[in-house]
């Protein structure tokens, strides 16, 4: 096939536009050739014979009359077995492969390790008669059982032809031929690639999600829970603490495969990962946390251009997994860097702007990939899932702004973190009451839950959120009043919203026991502290009412410090149980 | 690029304020130039037609102007001469010395492999208890002074400089006044340090848009120093706002569409550009970025700030206790992201509680301020947490004071023992048991 060429005629910034000989389709991969080195491009408009294009590289030194070579096919990520641990950059280059403490220009690396051999287990027999995304064979990385799949870009079925011997083979050698039903033969190996902007679809049904994806974190888990297949975002103003809550759940979600792209952030957070997670233990398998882990580091300070294709990257190797049966946990930091990386192009291609100078279709991009997330059943009758959860960085901590306004609409849950409560130092500064899960209103996470922690397990959240609501009324009556204007009983009620703000919706995930919080621990400290909710003390003033609290409050915060169960947890159960003792109540039934 | 191969046009077909075309063969993207003896640097490549951004403004250049063009990128020679030198951003001699000798690098190259870093995890310990104890700087970090122009922050960065302990010191002033320059000049020549010291200053006198160029000089240097030499380098940035100002003017001239606040919508890839050289190098070499940037009558939502505040790790507040009359560090705007890798392991092991605790009640005491100036009743509660709020503004948050990163734990302590009682600062027991004053 004639590829087409082209000539740079025009450069501003990493826009480049391209005289082309022939045809080229929008989206297209191109590489100007400069000096020694090929610079990677993406056509991002065409108008007759010129070509826009997106450099993924720094354009500095590049010239009039500079060639440049299509290739024909858009932006594609290589999917296949050793993917896992790898630290990829946003166009999935290995970084790890790369020379020298500098990125240079132009240098590109290949994303898997062609010599290793791989166990490889056929899963059908010849005859079968497959799809796209239909499971070939297996082959075990770190602890996991990978699939090797019919590609997904195969369209209509096709017949088992050959499919070797169980044995090993490195990701090159041709395990599988096809026949389609033309009666052409297709041979494959364990790799396929994939268009990052195209979602997978090679699946059989997107049902509502209804299960609930762990994170250990009682104010999500507890108070608004995500679910295996669930969409969140967590905007807030920096400093609120976003990438704790988003480390913390990476490194404690119930996940198989963690996908981390670190899209436009800082690189320092990307290093804590690296040199962090081969360390910890993921406390689901005992196994540790880098095994499950991929990284897409485009960093702030790396090519702008690239980093809208991070996300896409990422996606489409969450989406491989998924269609493995596996349950994907993706997170992007932040996505409002990748918007804004819309916007810089979108401005230099004069196009009209839209609010705050984003490109009209914002929209239409954030609710598109907030889509490709979700929970399926593949064609095999197998469940997959893609989590995903974005972080937003709203310009100014103003939640009034595109990115957020436009992902409020599509995602389910929304962790919001609040200045106030991060300046009080109260973590994680998550809002509950201005938080939601939508999934708390679904009848399929209802019953799932009812079944997985307690019957009246709903009833109990909404319970203390009430409480909280409560809480916040009476504190902002006592602001205006002041202390002896309001009765007695509201300090009681005030305290009782900040017992249940201390002891379950603050935690410190900086203390090795209290960050990761297991369900039936959440159930325990729930239960403990509703149950005190639930008794009516006699406090002769309100100066009593807060010193009483504060004691019992910090006996809680103790036992959240402590193992489950242990000694010291008992003792400060026993200190507790003592504490409520001594205290006059109103007896039951007066 | 040799003299030789130079070409001098002389026919520019367009000028504005900062800009210039004209048409060319052969230029290459973000190329130097010289127009009329002024420097200027390929922005824009349209065909033939080249539009070139002229630093010092384009006043008084006529048409028939000569440009050369450099066929290289804006540069600087960097070597071991740079130290105790003082440089414009064009990294001319402004001490009247000769210039130094050195290996040619281009200034803007490219970034460090994220892989190829080290986490951070060295205390810069800067002896100011208000940075020590609640925003813990560690080497490699990137930080800011988040201050309004009337603060000493220029001082307060001097004094950071001198206690930090560095193998090099780089100053990058932009739009600096002349005092603050001269300032900067006296202050580390009286310590002795102008032997680990490089500046490129750009004055409120020279042409804004100049200052463009001096972040890059500065950690190009720094550069040079962090990774051939292995040495632990501070920069030291003030004021980015300016920095930014010179952005949006060139974007301005060249028809951009303003985002927020009128800034370039590139601003967050600019300033990231800079503040992302800071870093740490497994072989001990580091870059620590010191910046500061003033605020518009205390607003942190303005797009400067708060575009900084989401790529630099953690933010530096000062501002002037009322209850004091000191200048101190505002525990709660404040925050240094890094301070997790260091506190309780390179400091004591109740580092991390004794701040909380002391930043919980100092909120407490904010609340009680709230209630008192309301016109109600406080609770004794109320009253001792006011009186402790005092006591911690004046001998931790306050810039004036001086101790190392035990002493600062052991006033705590000394202060929690004097107005509260062990379970009303919600610290673990284990640190009570050790660090409660006895004699109380």
């Amino acid at each position: 096939m004639m590829t087409t060429k082209g000539i740079v005629t025009g450069i501003v910034s990493n826009l480049v536009t391209v005289e082309v000989d022939g045809p080229v389709s929008q989206n297209e991969i191109c590489y100007i050739i400069a000096d020694d080195t090929r610079l990677m491009s993406e056509v991002i408009k065409v108008i007759g014979k010129n070509a826009y294009v997106q450099v993924f590289e720094s354009t500095r030194s590049l010239k009039v009359g500079d060639a440049v070579e299509f290739v024909n096919h858009m932006l594609e990520v290589t999917l296949g077995p050793g993917m896992l641990s790898r630290n990829y950059d946003g166009l999935q280059n290995d970084l790890d492969k790369m020379q020298g403490v500098f990125l240079k220009r132009g240098d590109y690396t290949y994303p898997l390790d062609t010599e290793k051999l791989w166990d490889f287990t056929p899963l059908v027999t010849p005859n079968t008669v497959v799809s796209a995304g239909d499971w070939l064979g297996e082959v075990i990385e770190n602890h996991q059982k990978l699939k090797i799949m019919v590609p997904f870009a195969f369209e209509g079925k096709y017949t088992v032809k050959e499919i070797v011997a169980k044995g090993e083979y490195n990701i090159l050698h041709d395990v599988v031929v096809l026949t389609d039903s033309n009666g052409n033969d297709h041979k494959l190996n364990m790799i396929q690639k994939w268009p990052v902007k195209k979602a997978v679809t090679a699946y059989k049904e997107k049902p509502r999600p209804f299960r609930l994806m762990e994170t250990g974190y009682r104010p999500i888990d507890t108070a608004n829970p995500i679910v295996e297949g669930g969409t969140g975002f967590i905007p807030g103003p920096f400093g609120t603490g976003k990438t704790v809550v988003q480390h913390t759940i990476a490194k404690q979600a119930k996940a198989d495969i963690v996908i981390i792209a670190a899209c436009g952030e800082r690189a320092n957070e990307v290093v804590e990962i690296f040199t962090e997670y081969p360390h910890l233990i993921d406390s689901h398998t005992g196994r540790k946390l880098s095994e499950r882990t991929i990284i897409i580091a485009n960093t702030s300070n790396m090519p702008v251009a690239a980093r809208e294709a991070s996300v896409y990257t990422a996606m489409a190797i969450a989406e491989y997994y998924r269609a493995m049966g596996l349950r994907v946990l993706l997170m992007a930091d932040s996505t409002s860097r990748w918007a804004q990386a819309l916007r810089e192009m979108s401005n230099r291609l004069e196009e009209l702007p839209g609010p705050d100078a984003f490109p009209m279709d914002l929209s239409a991009i954030i609710a598109n990939f907030y889509s490709r997330a979700g929970y399926v059943i593949l064609n095999n009758g197998e469940p997959g899932s893609i989590t995903f959860i974005g972080t937003v960085s709203p310009a100014g901590g103003n939640l009034k702004e595109p990115v957020t306004e436009n992902t409020k609409k599509v995602a389910r849950c929304f962790y919001a973190l609040e200045q106030e409560r991060a300046d009080k130092k109260r973590y994680p500064a998550i809002n509950v009451l201005d938080s939601y899960s939508k999934y708390l209103e679904y009848p399929e996470f209802q019953a799932y839950i009812a079944e997985y922690m307690s019957p009246d397990w709903i009833e109990k959240v909404h319970y203390i959120k009430s409480r909280m609501i409560k809480g916040k009324e009476i504190a902002e009556q006592i602001n205006i009043l002041g202390d002896d204007g309001v009765p007695l009983e509201y300090h009681q009620t005030f305290w009782k919203s900040e017992l249940i703000d201390f002891v379950i919706l603050q935690q410190d995930a900086f203390d090795e026991v209290d960050t990761n919080t297991p369900m039936y621990r959440q159930r325990y400290m729930l239960d403990l502290v509703i149950g005190i909710c639930h008794i009516d003390f006699i406090f002769e003033h309100f100066n009593d009412v807060g010193t009483y609290f504060r004691k019992i409050i910090n006996i809680c915060k103790q036992m959240n410090f402590s193992h489950f169960e242990s000694d010291e947890f008992n003792r400060y159960k026993k200190q507790l149980e003592e504490a409520l003792e001594e205290q006059p109540k109103v007896e039951a039934g007066n | 690029m040799s003299k030789a191969f130079q070409k001098i046009y002389t026919k520019i077909t367009k000028i504005t304020k900062a800009t210039c075309s004209l048409k060319a063969q052969g230029v290459t993207n973000e190329e130097l130039a010289s127009v009329a003896g002024r420097s200027a640097q390929v922005v824009k490549i349209e065909g033939d037609e080249v539009i070139l951004q002229i630093f010092g403004g384009t006043e008084g250049i006529p048409t028939n102007a000569e440009v050369i063009f450099m066929g290289k990128a804006p540069a600087l020679k960097v070597g071991d001469q740079l130290v105790g030198r003082f440089f414009n951003a064009y990294g001319e001699p402004i001490d009247g010395r000769p210039l130094p000798e050195g290996k040619e690098v281009e200034l803007g190259g490219p970034s460090v492999n994220p892989v190829r870093r080290e986490q951070p995890s060295e205390l810069l310990a800067t002896g100011i208890p208000g940075i020590d104890l609640n925003n813990t700087l560690v080497t490699g970090q990137k930080i800011p002074f988040f201050t309004d122009p009337d603060q000493p922050y220029n001082e307060v960065m001097a004094l950071v400089a001198l206690h930090a302990q560095s193998d090099k010191i780089i100053l990058g002033g932009m739009g600096m006044t002349n005092d603050d320059y001269l300032y900067f000049k006296n202050t580390f020549s009286n310590a002795g340090v102008l032997d680990r010291i490089v500046s490129f200053i750009n004055t409120t006198e020279d042409p804004s848009v100049e200052r463009l160029l001096i972040p890059d000089m500065a950690l190009t240097a720094a550069e040079y120093f962090a990774v051939e030499k292995h040495e632990k380098v501070l920069v030291l940035l003030s004021d980015m706002t300016n920095y930014a100002d010179a952005l949006a003017i060139v974007s301005n001239r060249m028809d951009q569409i303003p985002s927020k606040d009128s800034m370039p919508g590139s601003l967050y890839s600019d300033l990231a550009k800079i503040y992302e050289k800071a870093v740490q190098f497994p072989d001990g070499g580091s870059i620590t970025i010191i910046a500061v940037t003033t605020l518009s009558g205390g607003d942190i939502t303005h797009a400067v700030p708060d575009n900084t505040g989401y790529i630099t790790e953690g933010q530096l507040y000062l501002r002037r206790d009322s209850d004091t009359g000191k200048v101190i560090i505002d525990p709660f705007r404040s925050l240094s992201r890094l301070k997790q890798l260091v506190i309780g392991k390179k400091t004591r092991k109740d580092h991390s509680q004794v701040m909380n605790a002391a930043v919980r009640l100092y909120a407490d005491a904010s609340n009680a301020r709230t209630k008192m100036e309301n016109g109600f009743d406080l609770t004794e509660y109320d009253e001792r947490t006011l009186a402790f709020a005092k006591d911690y503004a004046r001998n931790l948050l306050a810039i004036d004071v001086t101790l190392d990163t035990t002493e600062m734990l052991d006033v705590a302590w000394g202060l929690f023992a004097k107005y509260f009682s062990p379970d009303e600062v919600n610290i673990r027991a284990e640190f009570i048991e050790k660090h409660w004053p006895k004699s109380n």
